[in-house]
């Protein structure tokens, strides 16, 4: 019995969510007592696959092949199961990223196993039951989900447990698995990241705009306040639906769900369908010129004043706080 | 080509969340039930690439009949007939398995789904059918083009977007952006009312998983006003109070 994480990576680094699954992982082994080992699939050096020892990685399998450089969930699902095989883990963690999402549930088929996808806590043993609380209904309620197959698959929710450091030194051991071409069959074309842009799903702080700013052209300072902030950006729904913002920046029901520690709102009145995408964030500020609107009720903090006034002192307070 | 749609029964959007039966069932007194909204998009996608006679489509719902409403719903959204796996969706991995054994009775091209319930927030069906069929899955797409043989998909990715091509039968799960959600006209809710809904009885499969308990989150204090004129304050705060940044 052991666990195993598989530790995602985007050009030859791992992401901080592969860390805080890394940190995840190792407490779920200590409760259970037995060891972690990480699994790290496409080209990374040794030197970031050593940083896995330090979220407490007893052994790293590292996976490097052309063949396997882009992430297809087919194959990489084929290449974890393996490890576990090798590695005897009985307990397979991942992040619920994008990729992961598409992942971590052909691993829980391959292994017959419950899957909890969008964990938010440390799993519970008591009486014999093997438990983990995750999201449902779009962040309305909690869904206290027992894993009762004998192997089991977690995807944990990024920013829900944080990175801890546990300083192993991790022994790393080349695995070079049989791919089947069948596995191959999606083939990746082309890869565009904005690579200036910090990422909206796993990002610590955002700033997220609505209707209330009144036309793209007044995202300006909605950008400069997220980059002094280093935060990424986000909208509501009729702001991407008015194509204002593309997409993949809408937040709530429809959109995203997103759990950052800070989520800045304004001049977006908090519909219920975008409270259910942003309500698990851990501090929520609301700038709203309207007193009623239903998003201060969720606040921690509250502005009640004009965006157009409020956003620009933000920024110069900030200029100055980072002196 | 023949495209299979995967439909789930959820919560209307603005439904306030409440449980009975000690936490352990979801209250659907007096809640509104609906195609989930990331399903309408698949199904949308499905009807567009179908229509002139270039197809058909067949919905797929697991459940008991509490939720013929929707599929017949999603009949009059344009699909051309409907099949109800008769059981209650107990979790993802049983729903995706009922898929997966209809899906093996049909000659499908390509199988559309959601990208996840807006109830369980599961995303994990289309990828499960994926690996139950050993067919591609391609999860949480922007946008699907399909050649009659091809398909381009674009997956959505932290911070990007990553073209993935496929040949051959696979399944994908939508989000925005796949297409405009279509709404039933008078035409088509008539016309619903006589398409075939088939209903067919469930394999068994050993449970994995289950949901013991619900929780609400704890309600947060109350909100700290901070003046307007007195915005560079909320910084201070933000930094030595909440400790954020």
């Amino acid at each position: 019995m052991s666990v195993l994480v598989y530790v995602e990576q985007a050009d030859g680094k791992f992401k901080k969510s592969g860390f805080e699954a890394v940190s995840y992982a190792k407490a779920i082994a200590d409760g259970q007592g037995t060891h972690l080992t990480a699994i790290s699939i496409g080209n990374v050096g040794e030197n970031e696959l050593k940083e896995l020892g330090k979220y407490g990685a007893s052994k790293v399998l590292n996976v490097s092949s052309d063949q396997l450089k882009n992430f297809v969930n087919q194959a990489y699902a084929s290449v974890i199961v393996e490890a576990a095989a090798k590695e005897n883990a009985d307990i397979v963690v991942l992040s619920n990223s994008f990729s992961g999402k598409g992942l971590a549930p052909r691993v829980a088929v391959k292994l017959k196993a419950g899957l909890v996808d969008g964990a938010v806590e440390l799993p519970q043993t008591a009486d014999g039951k093997f438990t983990v609380k995750k999201n449902a209904f779009s962040g309305k309620a909690f869904a206290v989900t027992e894993l009762t197959s004998a192997n089991k698959v977690i995807a944990l929710n990024p920013n829900a447990f944080g990175t801890k450091e546990s300083s192993v030194d991790a022994a790393i051991e080349n695995f070079t698995p049989e791919v089947k071409s069948t596995d191959l069959a999606a083939i990746v074309k082309e890869i565009v990241r904005a690579t200036d842009k910090i990422s909206l799903p796993d990002a610590e702080l955002v700033v997220s705009a609505g209707r209330g700013l009144k036309g793209p052209e007044n995202w300006g300072m909605i950008e400069e306040l997220a980059n002094l902030l280093g935060a990424a950006t986000a909208c509501s729904k009729p702001v991407s639906d008015a194509g204002w913002r593309p997409h993949s920046e809408h937040v709530g029901q429809t959109g995203i769900a997103i759990s950052p520690n800070l989520y800045i709102a304004i001049g977006i009145s908090g519909a219920i369908q975008h409270l259910a995408g942003v309500s698990s964030s851990k501090v929520i500020v609301v700038i709203n010129k309207d007193p009623e609107a239903p998003f201060f009720k969720v606040a921690d903090y509250g502005i009640v004043g004009d965006a157009f006034e409020v956003v620009p002192k933000l920024i110069e307070a900030l200029k100055a706080h980072k002196g | 080509m023949k495209i299979l749609v995967c439909i789930s029964n959820v919560p209307d959007t603005t439904t306030k969340i409440t449980f009975t039966n000690d936490n352990t069932q979801f209250n659907t007194s007096g809640v509104q039930f609906i195609v989930n909204p990331y399903d309408e998009i698949a199904l949308s996608r499905a009807i567009e690439l179908c229509e002139g006679g270039k197809g058909t489509v067949t919905v797929i719902n697991v459940g008991d009949s509490s939720t013929d409403p929707t599929i017949r719903k999603a009949l009059a959204i344009g699909a051309d007939d409907a099949v109800r796996i008769n059981a209650l969706p107990r979790d993802a991995y049983f729903t995706a398995y009922q898929i997966a054994e209809y899906a093996k009775t049909g000659d499908f091209n390509m199988i559309l789904c959601g990208r996840e319930s807006i109830d369980y927030n599961g995303a994990q069906v289309a990828a499960m059918v994926g690996e139950f069929l050993d067919i591609p899955s391609i999860s949480i797409i922007k946008k699907l083009d399909y050649d009659g043989t091809t398909a381009t998909l674009e997956r959505e990715i932290e911070g990007g977007k990553e073209v993935v091509s496929v040949t051959g039968k696979f399944i994908a799960s939508c989000a925005e952006g796949v297409a405009e959600p279509r709404i039933p006209n008078m035409r088509g809710i008539m016309s619903a009312r006589t398409k075939s809904l088939q209903v067919v009885e469930a394999v068994e499969i050993a449970e994995v998983a289950k949901v013991v308990k619900f929780e609400t989150p704890a309600p947060r204090g109350a909100v700290k006003q901070v003046p307007a004129e007195e915005a560079a304050k909320l910084i201070d705060l933000l930094h030595t109070e909440a400790k954020v940044i």
